[in-house]
């Protein structure tokens, strides 16, 4: 059917392993409207976050299917793109035939979600999860307060080309909450001792913020097991950070205190949802915790000077490295990002604040993807 | 996905995991070993419901079947409490704590208190609450509402696996008297709980659901219901909030007075009884600090004022339901 060829869904994705649905927030463009890739769509919410859609495919929005509050499984039915020329009774049979053969992908009992697995990594018992079955090795390490479910927006986007670790360092997720000093020197070891536990002798890092000094202090302590580093608005290559954000991470015990810290975290204050909150709230009343990032807080920082320097070791590495920083950073300044030598790779994303791989999913993923491809 | 168990387990393992930490957590209570002297299989029977289960096999002497004498076991709790210990005591069903008054109200409450501050008392009570069980008048009824009224209790009633877990693990930490209501319609709710041990700070309310139009307070089994309430009242356009206070004492007015002043309409929901309850507790809030923010009447669902009735029929109607929920959201989301 010719007019069919020229209709293109646009469906619900799937952003993670655990997402099975999503709540239509919104629609932020009208009927008539012509997208190309990367336009904002609509905002959905999950779970686990929410976040807004971009477009996947060029097209002029014909019609929308999903109405605000709907909550759809992955793949059905949102909108149709089509041109002008199709008509309203070609739409009405593509999506009557679209509705007629969607099937919701079928939930196994005890499998909706990514097999989180657990590894002794020298005595240390560290949570992770794995996706992507070929390529190389791809370890992802998560900033301060964070965990291995931070990388929902880009784990799938990577492991269609690698095999892709995320873990939890110690004192966060559901990790062991015991860090011995919280040095980074130290959680780069507890990263280390969990490659060498999964058998990984080499890998591509990745690492946001905090996980960045992680990736670094690993890059410089064990050279020939790290392919590359890709940090993200890292720790530890400046002296100023935002100690305040840090202390007030800490000490927020309720859902009022901590939605404004959260908040700094992006350019778009809206991506923090309840859900968001009351993850971050159900981490941080696990017994150890607290004591975990005042550790390791007090390792990092003094006031809001950072107490390590890894900037000109990171600039005698041999490893390809890359930095990604949003432009709006509230966390760590991107000013840190200028006057490194020219063989880094520099990628400063507007309207990004210190969640890029988040904020700007499809623009960090790209990036990844292409650096870790091309030093494969 | 996290591992999902079911509210009794969550509650077991609080328990557990406290009794493990810290040598001074013991349990008592009528049945919870599963016979005087029991050991080996006598101790699988755990409590009535089987929530101790497997605790005195790894506890032993810690965990302690009481005689029928409600009046003396829980007044040993509480002494034991101001001894050094920190007791868990059973109270099979809150109906039956009528009979322990003073050694609760008179006494638990007030030492710190009247011992300026020197003395503690932390006795965690748990028991059972709510009526859908056709177990009548006696062994039905909700009545939180009398111990929140006691200034030095804690009453606190968790609505889910994981506020189960948390909430009695804070209430075992606390140095206060903490009244630990568990809704027997909500045994075998199953939902995500965390393997370690955590608190859930008391006072602080659970945003359940977010809404821009009515603001539902619930407590208990109710949270449930209001959630089927607000779910079908969302293909009707109406966009419901949901808040669980999770504790009644303290009381997280904030979060109720901020959900208020956005939404402008407020649907209590609360299966004690209307009078004196909290329910109307929270109206009152309301009325008084939140005057100003309300654009409706302020709604009270809640059983009629009568016992809870033996009859099938008439207690299903008594229970506060989904559809009534509903109704009353639909009342004030209309009145203009």
């Amino acid at each position: 059917m010719m007019a069919q060829d020229r209709i293109v869904p646009i469906t619900m994705p799937k952003w993670g392993l655990s997402m099975t649905e999503g709540k239509v927030v919104g629609w932020l463009v009208d009927e008539g409207r012509e997208l190309k890739p990367g336009d904002p769509v609509m905002d959905i919410e999950t779970e686990k976050i929410a976040n807004t859609f971009e477009a996947l495919d060029p097209g002029t929005l014909r019609r929308k299917i999903a109405a605000v509050d709907d909550v759809l499984p992955i793949g059905a039915l949102l909108g149709v793109l089509a041109p002008a020329s199709i008509s309203e009774a070609a739409l009405d049979a593509f999506v009557t035939e679209f509705q007629a053969s969607y099937v919701p992908p079928v939930v196994e009992e005890g499998e909706s979600g990514p097999a989180y697995q657990w590894a002794d990594a020298g005595g240390t018992r560290l949570r992770y999860a794995r996706t992507g079955d070929t390529g190389p090795a791809v370890v992802l390490i998560h900033g301060f307060g964070g965990d291995c479910d931070n990388w929902l927006f880009n784990q799938d986007a990577l492991a269609a080309q690698a095999q892709v670790y995320m873990l939890d360092l110690p004192g966060h997720g559901q990790s062991t909450k015991a860090i011995g000093d919280g040095s980074v020197d130290a959680l780069a070891q507890s990263v280390l001792a969990f490659m060498h536990a999964l058998g990984v002798d080499a890998a591509h890092l990745v690492g946001h913020s905090l996980g960045g000094a992680v990736a670094i202090a690993c890059a410089l302590a064990a050279p020939s097991r790290v392919s590359s580093l890709s940090l993200l608005a890292p720790a530890g290559i400046g002296a100023d950070i935002n100690g305040d954000y840090l202390r007030g991470f800490i000490s927020a015990g309720s859902r009022r205190d901590l939605k404004p810290l959260l908040q700094q975290l992006v350019a778009n204050p809206d991506l923090v949802n309840r859900q968001m909150i009351d993850d971050t709230l159900k981490f941080k009343r696990l017994d150890g915790v607290d004591n975990a990032l005042t550790t390791i807080a007090a390792a990092l920082v003094d006031g809001n000077t950072q107490r390590i320097s890894l900037r000109e070791p990171l600039a005698g590495l041999q490893c390809p490295v890359q930095i990604v920083w949003g432009r709006a950073d509230r966390i760590v300044p991107v000013a840190q990002a200028d006057g490194l030598p020219a063989a880094i790779a520099v990628h400063v994303i507007d309207g990004a604040g210190h969640l890029p791989h988040l904020e700007a999913a499809n623009v960090v993923n790209g990036l990844l993807t292409a650096f870790i491809g091309a030093h494969a | 996905m996290a591992r999902k168990i079911l509210f009794q387990q969550a509650i077991n393992e609080a328990l557990d995991q406290e009794m493990a930490r810290d040598s001074t957590v013991i349990v008592m209570g009528e049945d919870v070993v599963g016979g005087t002297g029991a050991n080996g299989e006598m101790d699988a029977w755990g409590g009535v419901l089987g929530v101790t289960k497997g605790l005195y096999g790894k506890y032993g002497n810690r965990i302690m079947d009481t005689p029928i004498s409600e009046s003396a076991f829980v007044g040993a709790a509480i002494g034991a409490a101001t001894c050094g210990l920190r007791p868990v005591c059973e109270l099979m069903f809150i109906d039956f704590l009528g009979v322990c008054f003073d050694q609760i109200y008179n006494q638990a409450a007030k030492f710190r208190y009247m011992f300026g501050g020197k003395a503690k008392t932390p006795v965690v009570i748990r028991t059972m609450i709510g009526a859908g069980f056709r177990a009548a008048a006696q062994h039905s009824q909700c009545l939180y509402p009398i111990f929140t009224h006691i200034p030095g209790l804690k009453v606190v009633i968790p609505s889910t696996p994981y506020e189960a877990k948390g909430l009695l693990i804070q209430a075992i930490r606390d140095d206060d008297p903490v009244i630990f209501c568990e809704h027997k319609a909500l045994y075998a709710m199953e939902g995500e709980v965390p393997e370690e041990s955590y608190t859930i700070p008391f006072g602080e309310a659970n945003i359940v659901r977010e809404g821009s139009d009515v603001t539902i307070v619930a407590f208990a089994r109710m949270v449930g219901f209001a959630q089927k309430a607000a779910a079908a009242l969302a293909k009707e356009g109406i966009s419901c909030e949901i808040i669980d206070p999770r504790t009644t004492s303290p009381l997280d007015e904030d979060t109720i007075l901020e959900s208020v002043e956005n939404t402008g309409r407020l649907v209590i929901v609360d299966e004690a009884s209307p009078r004196c309850g909290m329910a109307a507790d929270i109206a009152a809030l309301v009325a008084q600090k939140g005057f100003r923010s309300l654009q409706a009447p302020i709604e009270m669902v809640t059983p009629p004022h009568t016992p809870v009735p033996f009859s099938g029929v008439l207690e299903d109607l008594y229970i506060p339901s989904p559809a009534r929920i509903e109704a009353a959201v639909r009342k004030v989301a209309e009145y203009a």
